[in-house]
């Protein structure tokens, strides 16, 4: 008898959850699915590249969750960025219904006037991932804490050789001078070492040729678990659950915090509805299990900022940016 | 070990294993083939098929689709001077001419028995000494590296033509400053891109190749119509030569085999270089090692210089697993795809990837035999078929040649700019050889020149502005006794007593 009882309580439980999953579709998808119903995603770079994933794995996810109809791309490659960058703006009037992927480098290269443009010429409509810095060293290194880096730079700051995946004056430069300033020493010291790809520089730590790397934790965190590195320090505010060992570089005392985000932005003149709308889209996107099957495939972390947030988290990044370049002499 | 081999083994020869390096090697082959179309393209398209698959069989469908490119892209190189991959550029240096030469034929089996060759060889040396090569690709640092590139340009002389040593030498110093445009690696300044957004990435170098060969080429064509017209009809006769390879040219470029997959796989286990400094850097030792008589055949349709750099280039393929698979660290673009493709199955590459998953790590690798043997199975019977293609009227083929270029090039970066500069590369090219100038010298000075650079920069600021690591580090040491070497050897020779006969 009882297991009867407790069949029908099942029953009424999972009839409950139905129902109300079905009214709340009904409420809340017409209201959202009338408003957008495709997407054509403009991707800075060439195929196989971070904005390309990052671009086509948020549309596959929107249309395989239903969230979105229909999604096209276009890679349109050339000037860092910047060729896509300005077609979004010259041609604004037929871009209403495209989403530009792009992160950091658009703050870093407007600043630079590599871009005659910023992204206050374009529509921010949100930021989606993050990807915080992280300091690496070789299983053996004689450093084993961030803070023995710092001392040694204060000792001899030519000793200490940190390498790159980006030209000088690019984020992984930016994310070790930036934590170097707050331990209060002159970020122009730091003497960077650039590699022209990621997995190069990992090449250059593990040959010996230089001491500490400045990577993205994403790049770092597959190759620490199977104990070919150890990290030293991220740049988030708060620990990575990924790598809860892993301490930040506040909490050792140095006041400063970077990531590498990336978003999407909307053509110019776009209405705040429009921009609304898009933001909300990409905001229900989080909690679909297809996102979290693209998201983990990746190693992304979430970090949803939307519409004015992100504006003003642009501009503040901007400012820090800004004053670091200043700081390095690579602006005036 | 040996039980991971079995169960790699085993692995492999899944009836869907085998059948998807069947499908990876073909579809590999006809992208390669495709003017502009390279690996990466190609297993970025796969990545998405490859999602259902398991980890195995995904990495065995992408390697396959990676060295079937590699493989298809010496076939239009040699029929169509028109390289379809950036590693084998330098297969066009003498596959074309033999081309010409209506030894087409034989052209594509040798290209197709070498890369085999290249492919099999270095896949024994991965199942002998995978784990322990791991270490060998990290003992190169930056000055290693720059002398490497010094030692690739000694090929220069190789390139001396009809104009001789000076001509090469200006077409390699061309090569060098071209490779100078777009964002300074090592400072992060932009250099003589005159404000262009378009030219702070630099030139590409399959463009740049394809401009200066296919393109070039084909306007020549158009230039020089009534001595074509004659050939044209000559075409029509042609049997594209036999596909036979004579037992005298087998004794002749067995050396070279060996050669150049032994220099292609170790060139490919070095994180920072790759196939195509691989095929340059074989095709430049060979006519270095060359006799007087073999020596002047270089460029003009030697069977070693043809051989040389396919060897070596899918030597160097399977070579740039090693890193990938040990270490976790992608030595290119091509590489760095497929580990985003390795990470999302949820493997971990590393030291421990052949004691944790030894059945992926093992096939792969046990795959690349397979895949290997398939290539020469599928391509030698369609050579007299591809081939065919030389026997259109050059009407047509020059303008089919002139759009594929174009558009191969625009696929990869859907920019319109890269067309204006084609073109203008393609015109510069054809006046500088309307003057005799070759073009291969140019090429090299810009695949080697960025790197050269970079990495002579890297060294300067590791070591404090001293150029003490010349002599310290053993291993720039000898390559720099090898580059004294090569350059002191004609004058030895020069000064020996001529032996009677």
């Amino acid at each position: 008898m009882s297991q009867i009882k407790r069949f029908w309580c099942r029953m009424m439980q999972v009839a409950l959850i139905v129902g109300f999953g079905v009214a709340a579709s009904l409420l809340w998808n017409p209201v959202q699915a009338a408003e957008i119903e495709k997407i054509h995603f403009l991707i800075p770079g060439g195929a196989g590249g971070g904005w390309d994933g990052t671009a086509r794995g948020t549309g596959e996810a929107l249309t395989k969750s239903g969230l979105l109809k229909h999604a096209s791309y276009e890679n349109m490659s050339g000037g860092g960025g910047g060729k896509a960058i300005a077609h979004m703006i010259e041609t604004a009037e037929r871009q209403k219904g495209t989403l530009m992927v792009n992160s950091t480098p658009i703050v870093v290269r407007s600043i630079t006037k590599v871009f005659p443009y910023s992204f206050r010429d374009l529509t921010p409509i949100a930021g989606i991932i993050a990807d915080s810095a992280v300091f690496v060293v070789q299983v053996d290194s004689k450093f084993q804490s961030w803070k023995d880096v710092v001392a040694a730079f204060k000792s001899d700051s030519k000793k200490v050789k940190i390498g790159g995946g980006s030209v000088p004056g690019d984020l992984d430069h930016i994310a070790v001078a930036l934590a170097i300033q707050a331990a209060g020493e002159n970020p122009k010291k730091v003497k960077y070492v650039p590699y022209d790809a990621g997995g190069k520089a990992m090449a250059g730590l593990l040959s010996g040729e230089i001491n500490v790397l400045s990577t993205g934790f994403g790049e770092a965190l597959e190759l620490a678990k199977s104990g070919q590195i150890r990290i030293l320090a991220i740049t988030s505010a708060t620990r990575s659950k990924d790598a809860p060992n892993v301490p930040t570089v506040k909490e050792l005392g140095y006041d400063m915090t970077f990531a590498n985000w990336r978003g999407f932005f909307g053509a110019p003149g776009l209405s705040y509805k429009e921009a609304q709308a898009y933001a909300s889209l990409l905001r229900d996107m989080y909690a679909t299990s297809e996102w979290e099957t693209v998201r983990a495939r990746r190693g992304w972390t979430n970090q949803y900022v939307p519409g004015f947030q992100f504006y003003r988290f642009l501009e503040e990044q901007e400012e820090a940016i800004g004053s670091m370049l200043r700081e390095l002499g690579f602006l005036q | 070990m040996l039980e991971g081999i079995l169960a790699g083994l085993a692995t492999t020869f899944l009836p869907i294993n085998l059948f998807l390096v069947l499908v990876g090697c073909f579809a590999g082959t006809f992208i390669g083939m495709l003017p502009g179309l390279g690996p990466i393209s190609a297993i970025a398209l796969m990545i998405p098929i490859t999602y259902g698959f398991d980890p195995a069989s995904g990495m065995i469908l992408m390697a396959g689709v990676y060295y079937g490119a590699i493989f298809g892209g010496s076939t239009s190189s040699i029929l169509l001077n028109a390289p379809g991959v950036a590693g084998t550029v330098a297969t066009a240096f003498d596959g074309y001419p033999l081309a010409q030469q209506g030894k087409a034929g034989k052209a594509l089996a040798l290209a197709a028995y070498s890369s085999f060759a290249g492919g099999t060889i270095a896949a024994i040396f991965l199942l002998v000494a995978a784990p322990t090569l791991a270490s060998v690709s990290l003992s190169f640092q930056s000055s290693d590296y720059f002398a490497l590139m010094v030692l690739g340009l000694t090929a220069v002389s190789a390139f001396a033509g009809k104009g001789g040593f000076l001509k090469a030498i200006l077409m390699t110093v061309l090569g060098l400053m071209l490779s100078t445009v777009g964002t300074d690696a090592s400072a992060g300044i932009q250099r003589f891109t005159f404000g262009r957004v378009d030219l702070i990435d630099g030139v590409s170098f399959l463009l740049l190749a394809m401009a200066t060969f296919a393109l070039s080429e084909a306007l020549m064509v158009i230039l020089k119509r009534t001595k074509i017209s004659k050939k044209a009809q000559q075409a029509t006769q042609w049997n594209l030569g036999s596909l036979k390879v004579s037992r005298q040219e087998f004794k002749e470029i067995t050396p070279t085999i060996a050669r150049s997959s032994v220099l292609g796989f170790f060139v490919g286990v070095l994180p920072g270089a790759g196939a195509t400094i691989a095929s340059f850097l074989a095709y430049g030792m060979e006519r270095n090692l060359a006799k007087d008589q073999d020596k002047a055949q270089f460029g003009k349709g030697s069977l070693k210089g043809l051989v040389a750099p396919e060897t070596a280039n899918n030597a160097a393929c399977s070579g740039s697993f090693v890193p990938l698979l040990t270490l976790g660290i992608p030595g290119s673009g091509t590489t760095a795809v497929m580990l985003g493709a390795l990470l999302s199955y949820g493997i971990q590459p590393g030291p421990r990837l052949f004691v944790e998953q030894p059945q992926v790590f093992w096939s792969v690798i046990i795959s690349m035999y397979i895949g290997n043997i398939i290539l020469l199975i599928l391509n030698l019977p369609l050579i007299p078929y591809i081939a065919k293609l030389l026997m259109l009227p050059k009407q047509l083929l020059t303008p089919l040649i002139l759009f594929f270029s174009l558009i191969g090039v625009y696929l990869v970066s859907f920019n319109p700019f890269d067309i204006q500069m084609m073109i203008f590369f393609a015109i510069a090219a054809l006046l500088l050889r309307i003057l005799d100038f070759p073009m291969a010298p140019m090429l090299l000075g810009f695949v080697l020149g960025g790197m050269m650079e970079e990495n002579l920069r890297r060294a300067l600021l590791i070591n404090d502005g001293s150029f003490s690591f010349l002599w310290e580090r053993p291993i720039t040491l000898s390559i720099l006794v090898i580059i004294v070497l090569t350059f002191l050897a004609p004058v030895v020779s020069y000064f020996k007593p001529a032996v009677p006969d």
